[in-house]
């Protein structure tokens, strides 16, 4: 017998098939070039403007958008546009050194929960359920006020609280999965704990577990923008956009838009993310797949 | 029922004791003592103060007095604010933080619930994608950054409302809505899904078909239904109204629990923090708390085991 050639499917792999989804999803589309326009400029638009980010000037303080200074200067005369484009470096490396310390610890300890269960399983979601209870910013101060001074101890508190969103959704996943026919299948060919782990469990979570990193990112910007503009963030002279609200605010009735400029811009930027990542929740739910 | 309640409460108390315990040996880490930030003091003037705050007791003596003065409902010494307790400055702040909080949480509700119904009975009608546009961009965009354009549109451009402060209806005014539209961004998603989950069900179109005013399905049938994963987002949404307060408060100089917390951490005053953070804790755990035993009284079908 012959399989009739319309009945057969062009071969789509769920990777591919998320890609030709995501595409189609002109929101999601718009919000990954803009990220991409933003990355692109924080690189290469220091090493083309005429305005170091700490130069100050102070005979050309305040300025409104000018030709000279497209989004005019600040209360030292530092020109605002470089200042906006270094702080977008800031803002996308604790988006993203964030989710790389979320991961380190999120993924294994996920995994080894729900993959052990038992005792091991217990101890660890206890441990994230008593984090879980707290608002994360109050815990992500206290930890910035005892890590102190770098940007990279930011990144570290930051990761250190929101690891636990990540270790709960793959535990899920994992414990879900290990009821398919395909893990009984590689356990009954003598696959071990640790190989079906990695080989099976994981890389079936990995979907979920990347919508929930981008979600992530925009929630560590806004954190890290919050933190500096209590003050407790990143510090001067390097630029971050939370930063330059605290010190524009000083003079928002003179110049707002020294405080319009960069709320826009965290503005843009989370919601850039949050398109990106409603795009891809929907690309990769398999129950959409054709 | 009383069983579940009970364990509840019992798992609180162990949250709050292992918090309590990392905040206190967090404190212990931080470089730099209390009395850093003001002029170096004479080495015996540290030992009084340390004496007198019992600073220079062992670490596990410490922490026990620490848990036996919370038992009676005193959080500590402020290390800053001379001669005030911890929990004084907490009841100072409350008032505040508490009258904004609730008053956002009801402009949330009172935004959030109507537009996701409607969005949802005129599902692919205007209104709908109205909803779905606003409650997209305003779940993404914080509160801080919101309040931040209310302040300048209405306060530097128009002159309407004063920046910050507490005390007058207007002051309230921008910082409830900052506070308020995330989560009703939220609400509005939640409601106009559910909604649309409870349409869908048999005993809707059984109602219609037993020609029942649309009114009455509407609110005995559908309102009733899809509420209960709105109750659900509440305790979360809760504690987000709380961490969004530390900035809104700061943003809106709102002399409240939060901007006190801050201030706190700038002075290292560990008392406060420590105080405030158990506080925090409490009434966080606590609502989340009630919202799982409200939960099962609003569903029926939940039971406890």
């Amino acid at each position: 017998m012959t399989i009739a050639a319309e009945s057969v499917r062009p071969h789509h792999t769920l990777w591919g098939d998320a890609w030709i989804r995501l595409r189609r999803n002109k929101l999601a589309v718009t919000g990954g070039v803009i990220i991409l326009l933003i990355t692109l400029l924080a690189i290469i638009y220091p090493f083309f403007s005429k305005y170091d980010f700490a130069s100050q000037d102070l005979n050309a303080i305040l300025q409104s958008p000018s030709s000279e200074h497209l989004l005019g200067t600040d209360e030292l005369g530092r020109d605002v546009m470089t200042r906006l484009i270094t702080g977008a470096r800031t803002s996308l490396m604790v988006g993203i050194f964030t989710q790389i310390i979320v991961l380190a610890i999120g993924l294994p300890l996920g995994a080894i929960s729900g993959a052990t269960g038992g005792k091991t399983d217990n101890f660890i979601m206890r441990f994230v359920d008593i984090i879980y209870a707290f608002p994360d910013l109050l815990l992500i101060i206290l930890l910035r006020s005892i890590l102190g001074g770098s940007i990279y101890m930011i990144f570290l508190a930051i990761g250190l609280v929101n690891w636990v969103g990540v270790a709960r959704l793959v535990r899920g996943q994992i414990l879900s999965l290990k009821q398919r026919d395909f893990v009984t299948a590689a356990r009954v060919f003598g696959g071990t704990g640790g190989y079906i782990t990695t080989r099976h469990l994981l890389p079936n979570s990995l979907g979920p577990v990347i919508v929930t990193v981008t979600f992530n990112i925009p929630r560590a910007i806004f954190t890290e923008a919050a933190l500096s503009y209590i003050g407790i963030g990143v510090q001067p002279p390097t630029p971050s956009w939370g930063a330059m609200i605290r010190d524009g605010y000083n003079v928002i009735f003179a110049a707002p838009h020294l405080v319009l400029f960069p709320a826009i811009a965290i503005g843009i930027l989370m919601l850039s993310f949050t398109f990106l990542g409603d795009g891809l929740r929907d690309a990769l739910d398999p129950r959409l797949r054709r | 029922m009383t069983r579940y309640i009970l364990f509840r409460i019992l798992w609180l108390i162990i949250v709050l004791l292992v918090v309590s315990f990392i905040t206190f040996s967090l404190m212990h880490l931080v470089p730099g003592g209390p009395w850093d930030k003001t002029k170096t003091l004479a080495p015996q003037v540290v030992e009084a103060l340390n004496k007198k705050y019992g600073l220079d007791k062992p670490f596990f003596a410490q922490f026990g007095d620490f848990l036996w003065n919370i038992l009676h409902g005193d959080l500590g010494v402020s290390y800053t604010l001379q001669d005030r307790s911890v929990t004084s400055i907490i009841l100072q702040g409350l008032p505040k933080t508490a009258t904004l909080g609730v008053i956002a949480f009801i402009l949330a509700i009172l935004i959030g619930i109507p537009f996701g119904m409607a969005a949802a009975l005129k599902q692919n009608s205007i209104i709908d994608y109205l909803s779905v546009i606003f409650s997209t961009i305003f779940a993404s965009i914080p509160g801080f950054v919101l309040g931040i354009l209310l302040i300048i549109i209405f306060s530097v451009e128009l002159h309407w409302l004063p920046t910050g402060g507490w005390g007058s209806v207007q002051q309230i005014i921008m910082p409830a809505f900052a506070l308020a539209t995330l989560p009703a961004a939220f609400i509005a998603r939640i409601t106009r899904s559910s909604t649309l989950e409870v349409m869908r069900q048999d005993y809707v179109r059984t109602a219609q078909a037993m020609g029942i005013k649309q009114r009455v399905i509407l609110v005995r049938h559908i309102l009733r239904n899809a509420l209960i994963p709105v109750v659900t987002m509440a305790g979360p949404e809760l504690a987000f109204l709380v961490s969004g307060s530390f900035i809104i408060e700061n943003l809106f100089s709102i002399p409240g629990i939060g901007r006190m917390f801050v201030n706190g951490v700038f002075a290292r005053d560990y008392g406060l923090i420590m105080g405030s953070v158990l506080f925090y804790g409490f009434v966080v755990a606590g609502l989340n708390l009630v919202v799982d035993i409200l939960y099962g009284v609003i569903d029926p079908r939940i039971r406890y085991d």
